[in-house]
């Protein structure tokens, strides 16, 4: 008995350590990306690394896949775009703007769909998904094939002139660690704990009196309206919302983040993503190929590291903290 | 714990895996590379920019077009490269003394992409003027962006009139045909020879709906009438419902308002239909030559289009679809190829007249300048960023002498009459 708890104070102690070295790095990048990367890029990756971990609090934290995430990660970007750009909302309030709407999408998706579960669960989403890309296609805003162009940058609280591309990136950046830090203390909450068990074992926290489809819709919505929050930055950051953007392959490219980078983890999300989109940036002289090769990838690393990249990571580190 | 019941990760593994490792030190050690040659790069570009004319001590030029996709025969592809590449070659590879670079990059047909590949060869590659821009939705967010960022866009691709329209922007420049010139050209023609009641069949996008629109007009200002219209998404393999449509809307004219593979795909279909044996017309509002040779000239024959050069009409042309042959591997020697090439050397002309690879000074010489070439006869470049030069119609004919001589020249649209004038375009760029 001692001995064991001895390991576990060991371990804590160790993962702690780990921890605090992991946000000392994503600090780090966060605020000296632009020195070495093209900033625009490194947006990109900051959009896409937020999208993913919004989708890990579900996946990785809840045990829900959904399949169609592009829906709220797009309706984010169509709506802020529009507010920005024809109502003349200030950048700020448009992005809130499609962040609120996501979550409300997300609480209709997430209240149908979480009536079923694995499979069953996974092609509601997804289905779900499509009528939103058809809605994307259809309405008359959105510009169809040709997207929403020409969304203007605008001035972050009326001085801030977001057409810099510093100013642009270290909003981006702030945008990132926000929705960051709420994953992070969701995760680390009751709410949280509650939300592993769950995934852990869910006739067991039903029969310890929790309120399984309530916790389960509220973890929905949270990941709903940040993957929301992602999309309508993204928007701002490209002035562009597109099909791409509520597209299933989308839905596809956010699960292979979150699998690659390390399921269940905290930062494995955000090294996936940037795992997938660098590759993606690199791979692009090779167009449609780019799908082969993160399609290998992805069999590689099934075959290989299953737990991810950060996942394995844990494991060599035989912590459970990162 | 990873728990993933839907995709199986249930088992256990035991790899001994250090890739996070390599992986970590390699962005590393990148990052400190990089950051070493964006220092240095900014050292060099402040020094070459103050001694010379040309930015960056090179002009570049971007070909950003499908590469993969349905337009990849007859517009963009390696052919557009190849006639860009032939132009820069026979202009001597340098222009005031400074090397002349060609990128290229496949925006497969996406306007995210196509944005986001112009966003980054302006902000970091200096590329200096961008081209071919094939797909009008592309082409629409691209030239915004680059006259945003002050850099020249030249589209030969493209058809949407509204790039020279009101969505016209100061260093955009359309070279080489659009929507209205098509409508024109393709559109009279078969009205006057009685095709007077139409069906539209369009592709789902900026260029399809310009096209519709533009020849709708025509249509309707000539006293045709127009029936209905189906709306297509972009590379569709199947277009049986909508042939369906047309053959019960009882139109005497099926129009084809799509481009590229579609076009192709859907006049075999129509072919395949009967529609044609059962007395209806079908008018390909953008057809080329290479799309001709796709389809057949048995089917095609009779078909009538527009097109803004055909290589069978000179001695001057006909000797630039040789060489052009021999450098392109035998691509096509579509009118699109044509306009890459004179596009490029009229570019560069321009820099050599203005001293300077600067884009409002380029953009001020290539507004004087006559473009006279084997390509655009008496061509000028409006204010609005339209070309005007002459365009033909084409008649396909059965039995050509070689593989690309698929048709006869039976008008000569001039390009006052081709091009709609400047007053009714619907750009006003004095008021931005």
């Amino acid at each position: 008995m001692a001995t064991s708890e001895q390991t576990i104070g060991r371990s804590d102690t160790r993962g702690n350590g780990i921890n605090l070295v992991l946000w000392a790095i994503l600090l780090l990048f966060l605020l000296t990306a632009p020195a070495y990367i093209y900033t625009v890029f490194a947006m990109q990756l900051l959009c896409f690394a937020l999208f993913a971990c919004a989708f890990n609090l579900l996946l990785g934290f809840t045990g829900l896949l959904s399949f169609g995430h592009a829906a709220f990660f797009g309706a984010g970007a169509y709506l802020a775009g529009h507010a920005i750009k024809v109502w003349g909302l200030p950048p700020l309030a448009g992005i809130l703007l499609g962040t609120a709407a996501a979550a409300v999408l997300g609480y209709v998706i997430g209240w149908l769909a979480i009536r079923r579960q694995g499979i069953y669960f996974a092609m509601i989403t997804l289905a779900l998904a499509q009528i939103i890309y058809f809605f994307g296609l259809q309405l008359p805003f959105t510009g169809g094939e040709n997207g929403l162009q020409g969304i203007p940058r605008g001035h972050l609280f009326g001085f801030l002139d977001l057409n810099q591309p510093l100013v642009m990136y270290y909003f981006v950046a702030a945008v990132f660690l926000i929705g960051f830090l709420i994953i992070y203390r969701t995760i680390h909450s009751p709410f949280g704990q509650v939300l592993k068990s769950i995934r852990e074992n869910e006739p067991r926290a039903l029969s310890l009196g929790y309120n399984v489809t309530r916790f389960k819709l509220i973890a929905f919505i949270i990941s709903a309206a940040l993957s929301g929050l992602a999309g309508a930055t993204k928007s701002v950051v490209f002035q562009f919302a597109s099909l791409t953007d509520l597209h299933w392959q989308t839905s596809g490219e956010v699960i292979l983040m979150t699998l690659l980078g390390g399921l269940g983890t905290i930062f494995g999300p955000v090294v996936g993503a940037l795992t997938v989109v660098s590759l993606q940036h690199e791979l692009s002289s090779l167009g449609s190929w780019v799908q082969v090769v993160i399609g290998a990838i992805f069999i590689v690393c099934v075959l290989v590291f299953r737990r991810g990249i950060i996942g394995e990571l844990a494991r060599l580190l035989k912590t459970s903290s990162m | 714990m990873v728990h993933c019941r839907p995709f199986g990760f249930t088992g256990m593994v035991e790899p001994a895996i250090t890739i996070e490792n390599d992986l970590m030190g390699d962005y590393e050690m990148k990052g400190i590379y990089l950051a070493g040659a964006c220092a240095a790069a900014l050292l060099l570009g402040a020094s070459a920019a103050s001694a010379e004319g040309i930015s960056d001590g090179v002009v570049k030029i971007g070909v950003l077009g499908d590469m993969s996709g349905v337009y990849k025969s007859s517009f963009s592809g390696e052919g557009a490269v190849a006639a860009v590449k032939m132009a820069v070659k026979d202009f001597g590879g340098t222009v005031l003394g400074k090397p002349i670079e060609v990128i290229s990059a496949d925006h497969q047909n996406k306007a995210d992409i196509g944005s986001a590949t112009a966003r980054q060869w302006i902000d970091e590659q200096k590329v200096d003027m961008i081209t071919d821009l094939t797909n009008s939705a592309v082409a629409l967010a691209v030239q915004k962006l680059a006259s945003d960022k002050h850099t020249i866009t030249m589209a030969t691709g493209p058809g949407s009139s509204d790039l020279t329209g009101k969505a016209c922007t100061k260093y955009g420049i359309h070279y080489g045909y659009d929507t209205h010139a098509l409508a024109v050209g393709t559109g009279t023609a078969v009205v006057k020879n009685g095709g007077t009641s139409w069906y539209f069949i369009t592709a789902d996008y900026a260029f399809g709906h310009a096209l519709l629109h533009d020849t709708s007009e025509v249509v309707e200002k000539l006293g045709g009438k127009v029936l209905g219209n189906s709306m297509v998404p972009i590379a569709t393999q199947d277009f049986s419902s909508y042939l369906l449509q047309a053959q019960n809307s009882g139109a005497k004219v099926v129009g084809l308002a799509n481009a590229g593979g579609d076009t192709v795909n859907s006049i075999k279909q129509a072919h395949e239909f009967g529609l044609t044996d059962a007395g209806q017309q079908l008018a390909g509002l953008l057809v080329t030559i290479s799309d001709v040779q796709s389809i057949g000239t048995d089917v095609a024959k009779g078909l009538s289009f527009t097109s803004g050069w055909y290589w069978n009409t000179d001695e001057k042309s006909k000797d630039w679809a040789k060489r052009y042959a021999e450098v392109s591997d035998n691509a096509a020697p579509t009118f699109v190829r044509a306009a890459d090439y004179s596009l490029t050397i009229a570019y560069l002309n321009a820099i050599k007249a203005a001293g300077t690879d600067d884009a409002d000074a380029v953009r001020e010489e290539l507004g004087k300048m006559k473009i006279d070439d084997f390509f655009a006869k008496g061509g000028q470049i409006r204010k609005d960023g339209l070309l005007i030069h002459d365009m033909y119609l084409l008649t396909v004919k059965q039995g050509g002498e070689s593989k690309w001589d698929v048709a006869n020249v039976t008008a000569t649209i001039p390009g006052k009459d081709a091009y709609v004038a400047e007053a009714d375009s619907g750009c006003s760029l004095d008021a931005k």
